[in-house]
This record gives C-alpha cells, sequence and structure tokens, in this order.
C-alpha cells in the first residue's frame, strides 16, 4: 500500500521524504479503513477531524454485528455500550446488513431487542438474530420480542434475507413480514420456531414469490407448501433446509406426497434439499418410502441399518451422507447400494458404524473420483481377510486418485 | 564446574519429578556415574495438598510410588529423599548442606516444567552445580520432530507418524540401577531420616481417609512392572494386535492397564516400546511391526511435541492452535456434570467411576467431553480439563489431557464435528445389559435393561419396581439431546464456516483437511507448513493469518471483509 500511494501521491510528501497522512484524499482513506478492524478503525478516528469524518462515512456503517454478550455467561467481548448508542444515533439509516450474536443470557436477547426497537429509520436488507450458545431469544416474552421484531418488519419494507431461528416468531409476525417484504424476501431461516404453524410459513410461500432459500422444521412442512413454492409465479428454489427433531420418543410424523416432491423438482431441477435429522431409531417410518429428491443429508442420532438401505433405494439426487451413528451390524450391502444408486454422492461420513474393508474399497471403487469428501472414523473399517487396518488407506487412496486416510480419533 | 569438581568424584543429586523408577532412567545413572555419593530427592510442596486441587486417588497413587521407591532403593543401600517446599528455594542449601557438583533430572518438555527447569539451572551453575538432563519421559528428541516439520509442531496425527518414521527409532531402554552400578557410589543415610526425609502418608498431608475404599491402581514401580509382563501376556495370547473390540468389559479397570504408570514414570515408555516390538516379532515372525501397534505411547508424543512450545496449549484465548468458539458459561450445568447428576445414566456412571476410581476407559472419555462441551451442555472443554479431569485423572498429563479435551472438543487438529457421541445410544451399544450403570448407579440396578440407559422414558410401573421415581431418586435429565445436538451441530458449523469462508451446503467441507486435495497430492494446510506447495487459498491465507496472529484479529478481518464484499 505504502507503494502505491508513493507513485500516485508525491505531492502529499513533505521535504523530508515523510508522507502527510493528513492529506490523504477521503476514498482512499475509506479503502484503507475498510480493511481495518472495528477497534483498529476506532483508534484512528481519534487521531484528527479528517480521519474522523471518514469514520462516520456511511459506507462503513453498511454492515454492523453487534455481539451482545455478559461477562457471566460467556467469553467472549461484547460490542461497547457507547458504540451502540452512537450507531442509533448517528448511522441507523445507514444501516443495511445487520446481524445480532447473543449469548445465552435473557439480558443479551433484550438489548438485542432494544436496538431493534430503535431501528426506525432503517431500510434493512439483512436481518440475522443468532444465539451463539443456548436460544436465549426464547426466555423472552414473547410479545416483547415480536413488537421490537416487527419494527423491522415494517420500517425496511426491502428484507431481502431473515435469520430468524430459536426465536418465538409467530404467524402474526409472519403476515407482517409478509406485508411489507414480499416483494424483496429471498432468504427464511427460521428452523426452531415453536410458535409458527404451517399456515404461517404456507402465508410467506405464498406471498413472497421471489424466495429462494427456506429453512424450517418438518412440522412446518406441508404439501400445500411444496406445491406453493412451485407454483408458476414462484422463483426457483435453490435451498431448502428441513430439520426432523424428535420432541417426545415414539413421536408420529406426517409423510409428504411424492407428487409435491415431484412438483419441487420440476419447477426447480437444481433446488438442494438439505435433511438433518434427529430421531429415534423407531421413528424413521414415514420416511424414505417414496423417492424424495434430498440432495445433503444427516443423520445425527443412530439411524437403523434398514433406513440406511431404503435411503440408497429413494435418494437419487444425493450428493452428500453424513451417518453420526448406526451400531454393529456391517453397512456393506447399504453402501455399495448407495454407490450404485445415487450417483451424484460427493461426500460421506461415517461414524460409529461398522463397514468390512472389502466392501468400503468396492464402494470406493463404484464412485471412484467424484468424492471429494470422505470423512470416515478409523473404528468403522472392519479388517477382513483382503484388507487390514494398515493397507486400506493404500486400496483407497489408489481409486480415489489422492492420498487418504480414515479419520482418527486420539487414545485418551 | 570448578577445577576442584572435575578431579574429585562428585556428590549428586538425582531429581524425581516424573520418571519414578530405576529402570531405564539414563538421568539417575549419571548422577551414579564415578560419584561419591548420590540422593534422590522428591519435592513435595506442601501447599499443594491442602487445596482440592489434585484429588486423594492421584495423591495416594503418588505417595505409593514414593514408597515404593524408597523401598527398592533401600535394596541398594540408598533412600528416598522427600523434602518439603519448592526447588527454588530449598537447593542452594542443599547444594551447600551436602556439598553437591551434580545435579541430574530427567527432561520436562511441558512449557512450565521448562520455565522451573531453567531457573533452576541457573541456580545451579551459580552454585558451581553441573547440570546433566536425559530425555527418558518421551520416546524422541520432541525438539527434533519440530525441526524436522519446519519448526512447528505436526498437527495431525498422520504427519506426525510420517516424520516419526524418517528418523531414528527411539533408544534402548538402559539398565535398571544395581549394586554394580552404583559401585562405589554410596548415600549417606541419618539415623532419623524417616522423620526428616520420609514419605508422608495420606493423612499426614491433609486428607480424611476415613471410608476410603483400597486403591484400584495400586501406585508404583513394582506393580507397574508386573503389570507389563501381565499386558503382554494377554496380547501375545489373543496373538493379534489390532485395536481390541470394545465390550462391556473394557468399561472396567484392568489389571493390564498402563496409563497412570506411564504418565508417572514408574514405567518407561523405551521399555514398553521395546517389549512390544519384541513380541509382535515373535509371534508374527516379521521384522517391522506397524506403527499401529505403538498406538497408546505415540498418540502420548504426538500431544507432548504439540504442547511442548506452547504455554497456552490448555487455553482457548492466545491459543494459536485453538478455535474460539462461543462456549456458555454455566457453572450449576458444570457442576452436574462434575457431580454425575445430570440424568443421564451412561454419563453419570462414567462420572462416578472417574471420581471413585481415577481411571476411565478412553472411550468413556469421548462420552463424557463430547457431552460436556459440542455434544449437549456447550461449556468450555478448559472446565472439564483444569478443574475435573486434571484432579481426578490418574493418567492426565497436561499434554494430553488438553490436547484431548481440544480434540474432542473439536476445537483443534482439523477434528470433524459430524460424530456426535449420544448420551444414551453409545453406552446402550458397548454395554447392552447395562451393568457398568448398575455397578457406579446403585440407585438404577432395578431398571431393566430396556430403560436403564434412559429410565426417564420407563412407565411408571416400571420406575416403582425399580423402586427409582426419575425426578425424585435420580434426577430427571439435564438436556434434551436431540435438541441440543440440533443446536450444537449448527453452532459448530457456523463457527467453521466463517473461519474457513465456505459457502456452500456440506457439513463435511465445513473443517479444513489435508487430506482431501484435488488428486494433486496433499493440499496445503497452515498447520503442516509443508515447503514447495501451492498459493494457498483464502481459506488457507486466514487461518493461517489467524494461526500467526494468535488473537482473533484475523477473524475480525474476516467478518468486516464479508460484510464489504455483501455490501
Amino acid at each position: 500500500k505504502k507503494r502505491l500511494l508513493r507513485k500516485r501521491f508525491s505531492h502529499y510528501y513533505s521535504e523530508d521524504g515523510a508522507v502527510d497522512w493528513r492529506q490523504l484524499p477521503e476514498e482512499i482513506l475509506l479503502q484503507i479503513f475498510q480493511y481495518l478492524p472495528l477497534l483498529d478503525r476506532a483508534f484512528a478516528s481519534q487521531v484528527c477531524r479528517g480521519w474522523n469524518q471518514t469514520f462516520h462515512m456511511p459506507e462503513l456503517w453498511r454492515c454492523f454485528e453487534f455481539e451482545l454478550n455478559q461477562h457471566a455467561s460467556s467469553y467472549l467481548k461484547a460490542t461497547h455500550p457507547d458504540l451502540i448508542k452512537q450507531i442509533i444515533k448517528r448511522h441507523s439509516n445507514h444501516l443495511q446488513y445487520v446481524s445480532f450474536k447473543v449469548d445465552s443470557s435473557t439480558e443479551s436477547a433484550e438489548a438485542a431487542c432494544d436496538i431493534l426497537s430503535q431501528l426506525v429509520n432503517c431500510s434493512l436488507k439483512t436481518l440475522g438474530l443468532i444465539s451463539t450458545a443456548r436460544p436465549s431469544f426464547m426466555e423472552l416474552p414473547k410479545s416483547h420480542f415480536i413488537s421490537a421484531l416487527t419494527v423491522v418488519f415494517v420500517n425496511s419494507k426491502s428484507l431481502s434475507s431473515l435469520k430468524i431461528d430459536d426465536t418465538p416468531v409467530d404467524d402474526p409476525s409472519l403476515k407482517v413480514l409478509v406485508a411489507n417484504n414480499s416483494d424483496t424476501l429471498k432468504l427464511l431461516k427460521m428452523s426452531s420456531c415453536p410458535h409458527v404453524s404451517p399456515a404461517g410459513i404456507l402465508c410467506v410461500a405464498d406471498q413472497c414469490h421471489g424466495l429462494r432459500e427456506l429453512a424450517l422444521n418438518y412440522h412446518l412442512l406441508s404439501d400445500e407448501l411444496l406445491l406453493a413454492l412451485s407454483s408458476e409465479r414462484h422463483v426457483h428454489l435453490e435451498h431448502l433446509r428441513i430439520d426432523v427433531v424428535s420432541e417426545n420418543p415414539g413421536q408420529q410424523f406426517h409423510s409428504i406426497k411424492k407428487s409435491s416432491w415431484d412438483a419441487m423438482v420440476r419447477h426447480s431441477p437444481k433446488f438442494n434439499l438439505v435433511m438433518y435429522f434427529f430421531l429415534y431409531e423407531d421413528e424413521f417410518g414415514p420416511f424414505f418410502r417414496d423417492e424424495v429428491p434430498v440432495t445433503h443429508l444427516y443423520f445425527g442420532s443412530s439411524v437403523s441399518k434398514e433406513v440406511l438401505g431404503r435411503v440408497g433405494l429413494t435418494c437419487p439426487r444425493l450428493v452428500e451422507l453424513v451417518v453420526c451413528a448406526n451400531g454393529l451390524r456391517p453397512l456393506d450391502e447399504e453402501l455399495i447400494r448407495i454407490a450404485e444408486r445415487c450417483r451424484q454422492l460427493s461426500a460421506i461420513g461415517l461414524g460409529e458404524c461398522e463397514v468390512s474393508c472389502s466392501a468400503f474399497v468396492e464402494f470406493v471403487k463404484m464412485c471412484g473420483g467424484r468424492l471429494t469428501q470422505l470423512s470416515i472414523m478409523e473404528e468403522v473399517l472392519v479388517p477382513d481377510n483382503k484388507y487390514g487396518p494398515d493397507d486400506i488407506h493404500w486400496e483407497v487412496s489408489k481409486h480415489l486418485g489422492r492420498v487418504w486416510f480414515p479419520d482418527m480419533m486420539p487414545t485418551w | 564446574i570448578t577445577c576442584d569438581s572435575v578431579n574429585m568424584a562428585p556428590n549428586s543429586i538425582h531429581w524425581f519429578r516424573k520418571g519414578l523408577r530405576l529402570h531405564d532412567n539414563p538421568a539417575l545413572q549419571e548422577a551414579v556415574r564415578g560419584a561419591d555419593t548420590v540422593r534422590c530427592v522428591y519435592f513435595l510442596d506442601p501447599w499443594f495438598a491442602g487445596s482440592s486441587n489434585l484429588g486423594v486417588n492421584r495423591w495416594r497413587f503418588l505417595l505409593q510410588c514414593l514408597d515404593d521407591l524408597d523401598s527398592n532403593l533401600r535394596k541398594l543401600n540408598s533412600r528416598l529423599f522427600v523434602i518439603r517446599g519448592q526447588p527454588a528455594n530449598v537447593f542452594p542449601r542443599l547444594f551447600k548442606e551436602w556439598k553437591i557438583s551434580r545435579l541430574t533430572f530427567e527432561y520436562d518438555s511441558e512449557p512450565f516444567g521448562k520455565e522451573r527447569d531453567a531457573a533452576i539451572k541457573k541456580l545451579a551453575m551459580e552454585a558451581g552445580v553441573e547440570v546433566i538432563v536425559k530425555i527418558s519421559h518421551t520416546l524422541y528428541n520432541l525438539d527434533k520432530i519440530i525441526e524436522l516439520n519446519g519448526g512447528q509442531p505436526p498437527l495431525t496425527y498422520k504427519r506426525f507418524q510420517t516424520l516419526i518414521s524418517r528418523m531414528d527409532p527411539p533408544e534402548m531402554p538402559v539398565e535398571t540401577l544395581s549394586n554394580t552400578i552404583m559401585g562405589s557410589c554410596v548415600t549417606p543415610v541419618s539415623e532419623d531420616h524417616g522423620d526428616k526425609y520420609g514419605v508422608p502418608s495420606l493423612e499426614e498431608l491433609g486428607f480424611d481417609i476415613e471410608g476410603l475404599p483400597s486403591a484400584v491402581w495400586p501406585g508404583g514401580e513394582t506393580e507397574a512392572l508386573t503389570r507389563i509382563e501381565r499386558h503382554l501376556e494377554r496380547k501375545a495370547w489373543v496373538a493379534n494386535f489390532e485395536r481390541p473390540r470394545m465390550n462391556a468389559n473394557s468399561l472396567l479397570a484392568s489389571p493390564t492397564g498402563l496409563s497412570p504408570y506411564l504418565r508417572f514414570g514408574c514405567l518407561s515408555c523405551h521399555l514398553f516400546y521395546f517389549k512390544l516390538t519384541d513380541l509382535y516379532r515373535k509371534v508374527k515372525k516379521t521384522s517391522t511391526p506397524p506403527l499401529s501397534l505403538y498406538g497408546q505411547l505415540l498418540w502420548r508424543e504426538f500431544f507432548y511435541t504439540a504442547a511442548t512450545n506452547n504455554p497456552r496449549f490448555d487455553k482457548m484465548e492466545g491459543n494459536p492452535i485453538c478455535v474460539r468458539i462461543p462456549w456458555d458459561k454455566n457453572p450449576e450445568a458444570l457442576a452436574k456434570w462434575a457431580e454425575a447428576k445430570t440424568g443421564f445414566p451412561w454419563i453419570d456412571a462414567i462420572m462416578t467411576q472417574l471420581r471413585q476410581e481415577g481411571w476411565i476407559h478412553h472411550l468413556a472419555r469421548h462420552a463424557v467431553a463430547c457431552f460436556l462441551t459440542r455434544g449437549d451442555l456447550w461449556i468450555s472443554w478448559e472446565e472439564g480439563h483444569e478443574g475435573v479431569f486434571e484432579e481426578l485423572l490418574l493418567d492426565a498429563d497436561w499434554s494430553v489431557n488438553a490436547g484431548s479435551w481440544m480434540w474432542l472438543s473439536c476445537s483443534s487438529f482439523f477434528q470433524q464435528f459430524f460424530h456426535c457421541y449420544c448420551p444414551v445410544g453409545f453406552g446402550r451399544r458397548t454395554d447392552p445389559n447395562g451393568d457398568f450403570i448398575r455397578r457406579y448407579l446403585p440407585i438404577l440396578r432395578g431398571f431393566p435393561a430396556k430403560y436403564i440407559y434412559d429410565p426417564w422414558n420407563a412407565p411408571d410401573s416400571v420406575q416403582a419396581a425399580a423402586k427409582c421415581i426419575i425426578g425424585v431418586h435420580y434426577p430427571k435429565p439435564m438436556v434434551n439431546h436431540a435438541e441440543a445436538s440440533r443446536l450444537n451441530i449448527e453452532r459448530m458449523k457456523q463457527i467453521y464456516q466463517q473461519l474457513s469462508r465456505y459457502r456452500g451446503l456440506g457439513l463435511l467441507a465445513s473443517v479444513p483437511s489435508t487430506h482431501n486435495g484435488n488428486g494433486n497430492g496433499m493440499a496445503y494446510s497452515p498447520g503442516e507448513q509443508q515447503s514447495g506447495t501451492n498459493t494457498p487459498g483464502e481459506f488457507h491465507f486466514f487461518f493461517s493469518l489467524y494461526l500467526k496472529l494468535q488473537t482473533n484479529k484475523a477473524y475480525q478481518l474476516f467478518y468486516f471483509l464479508k460484510c464489504f464484499k455483501k455490501g
């Protein structure tokens, strides 16, 4: 940077060759400031009036992440309250991309709502409410949260991206969102929002035809929703993320008709369907009976051999499969079937499962170089008469075309 | 060294810290070599015993080691000198009183140890005392490994294995100290040695031993040497050196278990290494055992290497290899975990065994470590390491413990975070009948195998029959595991995706991996510092910047550039 400055601004040099930093044009200073972390920028702003002015240029206040942490509940530092005051006073109308990171204390969530309620002059494009530990927004009185959020919905009118996972948002507030931002909303992430009903989210899908990314829990998914997202007026969906979480053991889940999924695929042939399952083994009844266009599949708890067998039969678009645990019966057949039928598969992760070395080699042979992510815990591979634990990685590396080793856990 | 001491036979002190053994102790041999007198000392800082910093099992183990040393030294007409106080304070007096001109000790690679030893070396130099230090607590000279890796410790186990396979094999263990080796060297022992320098008892150190059950893991070199023979016998009988399958029995303390003895140095790692090699060659009739044979020893070596130049190795803040994760501060939840009151029998049984006996199986450690951190409670790994494992675990040495905690909490070492140990399922798959639970949590004895891992799901009638109502006689589960894991996997994903600037949907691609190249051999990894690699991509640039700056400045820079690019 020094060299660049020297060349272009040689007349800013005083006789002894030192640069007169005060003479730097604002545009250059702005560029430099953009690379500085906030703290350094704040120090720089104290140097002189000119630099202070630059510090307050709107371009530097388009994005802000409010970090709200209490010493008693977090190891991380918080955004200084004075800075927050300054931002609300001088820059709230510059803010466009805002996120709130809160720790697990109710005070932090309250502070976030407090700031939100003051963003009356804001025309936000992006809003993210992120809990970094326990979901503290859920601890707040619902009405308090809703009224703060509604301030943004009503005033922004051009919200494009909204992340409100783990919050007490409800159907009426979604209606307000839709009433004001239906033309601009592209991304909505609302996993684990227990006060929303399928009707509430359907309203969003019906009105927000530009919606490209959606994340929600399975109980909100319905045939109507999928059809709404596939209607002619709707743009192509890019990502749909669904979390399937068990509230109580033996929970019954509804099923989605194959025709609804087919409509989605017809309308948005390239869309990604990401599904995260956190179920007991006996709750998988309604799943993987018919073809489902899932691309990224994660089993966060133990999944049975039988279900993995069904996955091979019903998930032709599968790109990534991650299995947290299965048990002690080898998944040889199931893996081979997946290699055969899931021709897009490029990433697989296996933990606490068992696969015989031979079957695994066969699997890798069939998938070949398309496997860019192969994360297999060491104990998964069971030696047999063909391959031992020390030579399996050579075979696999051969078929992958690069050096590969299984993942290890330390002997503690 | 003065002119005089070159000509006169020295008076030596051998300073025991770890390495509590007479076999394979090169530093001890140096103390004895050509010396007039030798005195073996061990410093006990009484200040430590009072605080609950170290648990009673560890103290008892240590005292048993010292007793064993003393008794073995007696056979050589020598004694152990247990000295109260800090080495830095006491050594000058001892140097004078005993006319010492040689001090020997086993090299301690841990940062705190290096600092302490540097100070002592200075003291010794000022007093004209020759200092001889020998490496015998680790298989290799760790600085050489680091040098071979371009000045940085390897951050993957694979890389570590590659490096050591290029080095000379570990040195053979040296002979056990014997009368022959002692030669004319003697130890002056006074009448009142027991009073002045005897090994104290637990009571003398202020512990209340009433009702203390007998030690499941008896300390001492003698016990260690018996165990290693048993350990090898069992291996030979099984005649296969593969990783043994985990079963219910593995969870219980084994009479062939060696880890506490390695930690205190009652068992020499070189001896273990060579006996394993010998046995393998005999049974398999080939000459080159695979590296996996030495798994237990090499993991220990790996963590020692990673820690030796990093005084912040046991911390998240200011630790260049540790990812800053926004853990929750939650003292109540931490206490429930530490005191075996989580309401998850699998977790509580393990923590009970830990507190009672001082050892748990390494997969049990994985289970409870995962539960505390990224699995369920989202509490910092530092809490598990410092207040709990360090206090209760007999074999927890600083490097291995901190390193393993970082690994298990996915805070370092490029560990994938998708695999979560279920506090119900994992236990059930390991010990379907639940005998381990019944043994350590007798209150749950009445539950059938079907419900013993999740007794809160048992119908009221079953609970009544078991005479244990959940919520009354045994706590309800402190978290909903499905919900907790959903939340936590999302948190980990957020963190890693920010670090790696990965924008895709894949879970696996968020974690940088040194194995997953693009078919062009190993991809560059900042932790490995390989020369002559491709220009690192953006992720690598920021990750290496992050590592170098040892702060989260690079992390912040991420955010601002991210925001700026969005604008």
